[in-house]
């Protein structure tokens, strides 16, 4: 609860079904009076007072030259932008303060799912603060920054040997930026055969990513069905694989938390009518150094940085996204690429494509989010062969008893698992029979566990599943974490068993209750008025 | 653990879900883990084969910059707090992030004089090819005409990008002459037609000029314009900004710009080689509902305290889908932080105080270098923080560079090697950030001239070092080499 835990609001629920309502309400009453939430709920354009600085400029130690000369008047902002006036003291309060009123994966367990909340070394920050790393200008002359792009050689050595593709391109920002890549990559070896194919397959099951970039990429989405067990429907597969389609994008684990146990068949189905299969590298965890993509037929795969390979989040990026290709889709990658010479030297070209490449060209300027790549490598290094696969062994590990526990606690009968026995990384719940049964939703649930200290799982998501729940643990949790949970899911229940009400207007004890989103859209408000 | 699950291994989890013909049933060839103090030794070891604007005087720029990255930041994006959350889906214990975004967006808006503002994107190029996604959904028109000040990376991405999307892409050329430099106000306005989606140009360009950005607003517009029964209306405008030119330049807003796309690196990021940084991303109010990426918007809880949300999320992959206006999902939120927390720190005065620092060293920069022999200016255009110079045609570029980083002074970029294009053989480009005093700048021309001079004649440059005993090898240019 510490990040999130203003001191004004001290009253810790438990896991005891402890009703907090009426306390909490009051407190919460009292709290909009008070001057030190007020000055809270200020944005750092309400603070501070004119003259007041940071910043102080350095003498420009150049002669003086008329103003005129150096900007014509035509050109000059006539009123500067209104940005804040504060002192550093003012800024540094402003920011610890508002940091308070986050939830992070230092303070607590993080079981988002599809998202990969695992551990982020501080060895990690360290090393990529060195000059050598954070001071590199990404101009500079090969020759003299062979330091990275060793580490990015070594990086997409790495990336190919646990992808089992062996041509990677580390360019792209983030995963839905991979895809783009992987599709307009697919685009690209089809009509270097001649061929124009406009459909893309995607399952139900699919993040919302694989559909939006299809459409940005020029093609026509189809969906596919998932069958009983959770795995693509061949039969659909089958009816829907034809000469037009370019891709099938598929995530194995999938978005349910399961390994299709088809993926010879689908592999055999997609390439017969001569298209690619994509892999969506969300939910590599769960198989690192212990099944392939390549292996399993796959020609693209992008992979999360920011996911299986501990680039922290930052609340919502930086990530990066590279990708891996087979042979026959090599050709293509997105430029430029880092490559070793006989000497053993390492080069990296800033300009266009050669005459005759067939690349897609670039996708971004420079090189990729190196500084994610320097995170990464170091945490590869760190884990070695058997750390990667011992840490995917362990997430499935986690996921599995988890998923054992909240059976014990009798969950299940409220909370099924939504396809299948066992699972992979991550599983997904129904909360149907739940909002049938105890009369709250899972949103109601979600909301209930902030107040228990945990970020809830992911909500609503895959949408196949009536009131999804998906639940990702990670290896970096311990059985004592994956059992306060278990309880803290049953005390839920058990409460609303009693009074649904309380999960329904929970939570009480965050910094701000439920928000109004629909009021937010309706009427946007996106920016801070100023005087 | 294992007898709650109710197997016996870990591995049998395995093997009744993957099938057999797809286990890897080796290891990975890959080297062994390494304790946390080898790690850190490999990477520093690495880190130490690099030379970067520490180890050297660097007049590096083309996109990014060595500004100075005050502490706070460090201090501040090191927090739990904002480096290891998640996007914030929940918003009752994401006030933190979701304020920030909400202020970045403030900052941005101000910046760009533009109301709408997203909460990241990517970068600098790939901004712009959002920017014309967005135009694209806007007026369903099928081509872009782009000034070729754009930056070369930012011409290619978009090229890339739009091919995907279906666009034609047409490049205006720039002014040559007396005027040269700029946009060709004439080839800009006979290039836009009804037919044009998106007008896109970079302010100042590629090669440090200062664009008359209201004019070429105002000639897209008028050249563009569908009529009434066209295509809604006009092009797009789109503006590849600089955002510390913005305390000193008029705002793309108020030069009738409808959307201003840009490399948010100069704001309290740091150079990472490249990246992570982000994209700014400004619009009028028509194109709120077709922004890219995540917005932060402000609401009240059940309590009527005030509180911020992700907003307009229809517009978004997660709901929409195929129809969504972006694919993006990950952005670059933590270095928008920094970019927030960058312009907090500077303030009101500090942007305005900054921006006509970099004037004036940049102007001094200029004019001293282009007093040297077999230099001169590429274009006369007020330049802001970057220029560009031509060498003479028969003096090697990457000779001279290679004579000036030996003695530790990296003198800018050589832009043929970054564009390709044959006009641009012999032209350097060359950035002053505050962190070079007049001094620095002094130093510069002094390597550049020497090595100049040692080019043009290896003889005469040989004969001046008198004897010194500094020549090392067949080089006759001393060796001051810093970290090489």
């Amino acid at each position: 609860m510490s990040a999130i835990d203003e001191n004004h609001l001290h009253s810790d629920p438990g896991i005891d079904g402890h009703h907090p309502h009426h306390g909490l309400a009051t407190a919460a009453q009292g709290e909009a009076a008070s001057p030190l939430q007020r000055e809270r709920a200020k944005t750092i354009f309400q603070k501070g007072a004119p003259g007041r600085r940071a910043f102080v400029c350095p003498p420009s130690e150049v002669p003086d030259v008329d103003g005129e000369q150096l900007l014509p008047a035509r050109f000059r902002r006539t009123s500067p932008p209104r940005l804040p006036e504060l002192s550093e003291p003012e800024i540094v309060r402003h920011y610890v303060g508002i940091s308070k009123r986050n939830f992070d994966l230092d303070s607590g367990f993080y079981p988002l799912g599809s998202c990969t909340m695992k551990h982020n070394p501080r060895l990690h920050e360290r090393v990529a603060a060195l000059p050598g790393h954070a001071r590199l200008h990404p101009l500079q002359d090969p020759d003299r920054a062979q330091g990275a792009l060793e580490l990015m050689y070594n990086l997409q050595g790495a990336l190919a040997e646990i992808s089992g593709l062996p041509h990677v391109s580390l360019q792209p920002s983030a995963g839905s930026h991979g895809e783009l890549a992987g599709v307009l990559l697919t685009r690209a070896y089809h009509e270097d055969r001649g061929e124009k194919r406009h459909k893309v397959l995607t399952p139900d099951t699919a993040h919302g990513t694989n559909p939006a970039t299809v459409t940005m990429a020029g093609l026509a989405v189809v969906k596919l069905e998932t069958d009983a067990d959770g795995g693509i429907d061949l039969d659909d597969l089958r009816a829907k694989a034809d000469g037009d389609v370019a891709c099938l994008m598929l995530t194995n684990p999938n978005t349910l938390g399961l390994f299709d146990p088809n993926i010879e068949e689908i592999a055999a189905i997609v390439h017969g009518v001569g298209a690619t299969l994509y892999y969506d590298g969300a939910n590599l965890n769960a198989v690192m150094g212990l099944s392939r993509p390549g292996d399993m037929g796959f020609d693209i795969v992008h992979f999360n940085l920011h996911k299986s390979f501990t680039q922290p989040h930052g609340g919502g990026g930086p990530g990066s996204g590279p990708i891996a290709v087979s042979e026959r889709i090599a050709p293509f990658l997105p430029r430029p690429l880092v490559a070793r010479l006989d000497d053993g030297s390492f080069t990296l070209e800033h300009g266009p494509a050669p005459e005759g490449s067939k690349s897609i060209g670039r996708l971004r300027g420079f090189h990729g989010n190196y500084g994610c790549f320097v995170r990464s490598y170091a945490y590869i290094c760190s884990l070695g062969a058997d750390g990667l696969k011992d840490a995917s062994e362990a997430a499935v590990l986690n996921a599995n008893y988890l998923l054992a526990r909240l059976r014990e606690h009798g969950v299940a009968e409220y909370l099924p698992l939504a396809y299948g026995r066992l699972c992979m990384h991550e599983f997904v719940l129904s909360g149907g029979p739940m909002k049938k049964e105890l009369k709250i939703k899972t949103l109601d649930l979600a909301k209930r566990l902030l107040d228990f200290g945990f970020h809830p799982p992911t909500v609503y998501f895959p949408l196949l599943v009536d009131e999804a729940l998906m639940v990702e643990p990670t290896e970096t949790e311990t059985k004592e974490t994956l059992d306060s949970f278990a309880e803290a899911i049953a005390a839920i229940l058990a409460e609303a068993a009693k009074d649904p009400e309380i999960a329904r207007d929970a939570p009480y004890t965050t910094p701000v209750r439920r928000l109004d989103e629909v009021a937010a859209a309706k009427r946007p408000v996106i920016r801070q008025a100023l005087d | 653990m294992l007898a709650a699950i109710g197997v016996s291994s870990v591995q049998e989890i395995f093997d009744r879900q993957i099938p057999e013909a797809v286990r890897l049933r080796r290891e990975l060839d890959l080297p062994q883990g390494l304790p946390e103090q080898q790690v850190f030794a490999h990477l520093s070891e690495l880190a130490a084969r690099n030379t970067s604007a520490e180890d050297e005087l660097s007049f590096l720029g083309a996109g990014m910059y060595d500004h100075y990255v005050p502490a706070l930041i460090d201090m501040l994006i090191e927090r739990s707090e904002f480096l290891t959350p998640y996007t914030p889906y929940q918003p009752e214990i994401s006030q933190g992030g979701l304020q920030v975004m909400f202020e970045y967006q403030t900052a941005i808006s101000e910046l760009t004089g533009l109301p709408v503002s997203n909460a990241s994107a990517y970068e600098g190029p790939s901004a712009v090819a959002a920017a014309g996604y967005l135009a694209k959904l806007h007026n369903g028109r099928r081509r872009f005409v782009i000034s070729a000040g754009l930056h070369p990376h930012t011409i290619e991405t978009l090229r890339t990008l739009a091919h995907g999307y279906g666009m034609e892409v047409v490049q205006v050329p720039l002014t040559t002459g007396p005027a040269g430099g700029v946009t060709d106000p004439h080839a800009w306005a006979r290039a836009i037609d009804a037919d044009t989606s998106a007008a896109i140009f970079a302010q100042p360009n590629f090669y440090g000029a200062v664009e008359d950005a209201a004019a070429l607003s105002a000639a897209a517009k008028a050249a563009g314009d569908g009529g009434e029964n066209g295509a809604a209306g006009a092009p797009v405008v789109v503006a590849q900004v600089d955002p510390i030119a913005l305390g000193i330049l008029e705002s793309p807003g108020a030069c009738g710009v409808d959307v201003a796309v840009g490399e948010g690196q100069p704001l309290g990021n740091r150079l990472d080689f490249g990246g992570p940084s982000f994209g700014l991303f400004a619009a009028r109010e028509e194109y709120l509902r077709r922004m890219p990426g995540r917005i932060a918007g402000e609401t009240v809880d059940v309590d009527g305290r005030r509180g911020f949300v992700l907003t307009l999320q229809t517009r978004e992959q997660h709901i929409r889908r195929e129809k969504a206006t972006s694919n993006i999902c990950t952005a670059q939120a933590l270095n928008a932080l920094a970019g927030v927390v960058y312009l907090a720190w500077l303030g009101r005065r500090g942007i305005v105080e900054l921006g006509e620092l970099l004037l004036a060293r940049t102007h001094y920069a200029r004019e001293r270098l282009a007093r040297l022999p077999g230099v001169e200016k590429l274009h006369e255009q007020p330049v802001v923080r970057e220029f560009a110079l031509r060498l003479d045609g028969d003096v090697d570029m990457a000779a001279v560079r290679r004579r000036c980083v030996r003695r530790g002074v990296n003198p800018g970029v050589d832009v043929h090697e970054l564009s390709g294009r044959e006009e641009d053989r012999g032209v350097l480009l060359v950035a002053i950030t505050e962190r070079r005093s007049r001094a620095d700048i002094d130093r510069l021309a002094d390597v550049l001239e020497a090595a100049i001079v040692a080019e043009r004649d290896p003889a005469a440059a040989r004969s001046s070092l008198g004897g010194t005993a500094q020549l090392v090898g067949e080089d006759p240019v001393a060796d001051e080499a810093v970290g090489v």
